[in-house]
């Protein structure tokens, strides 16, 4: 399985974001996608995410992983990602728990079951306490739960660490790596380095575009 | 999907939800009204259907503008949007729930408020009947027009604007039924149809325009 993106450009308000962008990431590989503030990072990660149309190129997904449901492939691209954007997307009315089960209710392919997320996101005791009032950093390590709580192969990270201490950081870059382990895909945009072997990294600049394999 | 339903359920009673904000609505129109005619009684059972019909209405109206824009404020919008179910599926069954917490209590409410302007028991029946089914419809047209105004700050009244034309059908042929279950020459049965058609019709078309619309609306 290797995630490709053929000459994909944006285009927003009639300003172009980025243009001729190509990239391919293998099974098993991150792409830590760095660049100063309002260089497209996340406007990349939401074409990505088809969540904004791209003006040109394409982005999918070839081959099956192991075990894949036998629907794989009909999927749309973005029904193979996970995305952790700005917004944490959990209810602060709603517990942990019943922000989570919500999720993992919502996607065919249930992963990890809730106490074992929240054990690895370092928060078990948390599941009965309503979102809103958890603090800044404890929000975020929910919304990764979020990430382990259903199986999608490709992670679309925007800042994931915003807000995160560094032992959460850490913790953070370890759930990563076992998620690459498993045979996934990880997009992050972040300027922490993240200690992961076997990643890319794509400098976004305004003017040119860098795009160098470490 | 019953996750779903369940989930805007649960948020609806929970603290900030708004479910009873409607009802409260609904009863402050139909009790000023009295005040508004005078006590003529007779006056009053005659208005009656008609005075419930148009405070459902604007009670319909209130919540609306939340129903898209909360998810959307909170990013929960956008992870919908990725899911594999089609959008026109989650908007249907988003208004299903909006229904059951919003519309099915004005329907509840109706009978108590009836008494208030003193409509004969057949009238209420008849009244809380057209609410059942066309209340729906005007929750099916409000989703378009919560869909459309979702990144607008202030979009409620845009949102009443743009959806009250869309909603006068309902009202005519909503209480037309109401009085026609009450007054004899008049027909219950055939503007009763029209306003289930018009549920069933609203159901599917908004369902769809909401979900294009909300699929698109960042582009």
């Amino acid at each position: 399985m290797h995630l490709v993106v053929t000459d994909l450009s944006a285009i927003r308000g009639g300003e172009v974001i980025f243009s001729g962008l190509s990239f391919r990431i293998n099974e098993g590989e991150a792409l830590i996608i760095t660049g100063h503030n309002g260089s497209g990072k996340s406007t990349l990660l939401r074409v990505i995410a088809g969540l904004l149309t791209p003006a040109t190129g394409e982005v999918c997904l070839n081959g099956k992983p192991e075990g894949a449901s036998p629907d794989f492939d009909d999927r749309k691209f973005y029904e193979h990602c996970h995305y952790l954007g700005h917004e944490n997307a959990m209810k602060p009315a709603l517990s942990v728990e019943e922000n989570l089960r919500f999720w993992r209710a919502m996607d065919d392919e249930p992963h990890l079951e809730i106490p074992e997320a929240l054990e690895m996101v370092g928060l078990p005791a948390l599941a009965h306490v309503p979102f809103g009032h958890l603090s800044t950093g404890q929000k975020r390590r929910i919304s990764i739960a979020r990430l382990l709580v259903s199986w999608r192969p490709v992670w679309l990270l925007d800042e994931p660490t915003a807000g995160l201490d560094t032992g959460s950081e850490r913790q953070f870059a370890e759930l990563m790596k076992i998620h690459l382990e498993d045979g996934g895909i990880i997009l992050a945009a972040t300027h922490i380095p993240l200690g992961l072997k076997n990643t890319q990294s794509l400098v976004m600049n305004t003017a040119t575009m860098v795009d160098e394999t470490q | 999907m019953i996750a779903l339903f369940l989930r805007d359920v649960r948020l609806s009673w929970r603290a900030g939800g708004g479910a009873l904000t409607g009802v409260m609505f609904f009863l402050a129109v139909v009790m000023v009204v009295p005040f508004g005619v005078g006590p003529d009684l007779n006056l009053l059972a005659r208005i009656g259907p008609a005075m419930l019909w148009l405070g459902a209405l604007l009670a319909s109206l209130l919540g609306l503008d939340r129903l898209f824009q909360a998810d959307r404020e909170d990013g929960s919008l956008d992870i919908l949007l990725m899911n594999g179910t089609p959008m026109a599926a989650i908007v249907f069954i988003k208004c299903a729930a909006h229904w059951v917490t919003t519309g099915l209590p004005l329907v509840i409410a109706a009978p108590l408020f009836g008494l208030f302007m003193n409509m004969p028991p057949l009238a209420i029946a008849a009244t809380m009947a057209t609410l059942v089914a066309g209340t729906p419809a005007i929750t099916f047209v409000g989703a378009v027009g919560a869909a459309v105004t979702v990144a607008l700050p202030r979009g409620g009244l845009l949102l009443a604007i743009l959806v009250l034309p869309w909603t006068i059908p309902v009202l005519i042929f909503g209480v037309s039924a109401a009085y026609g279950a009450v007054e004899d020459p008049a027909p219950f049965t055939e503007p009763f149809i029209v306003l289930v058609a018009i549920s069933l019709f609203f159901a599917v078309i908004g369902s769809l325009g909401a979900g294009a619309v909300l699929r698109h609306s960042d582009h």
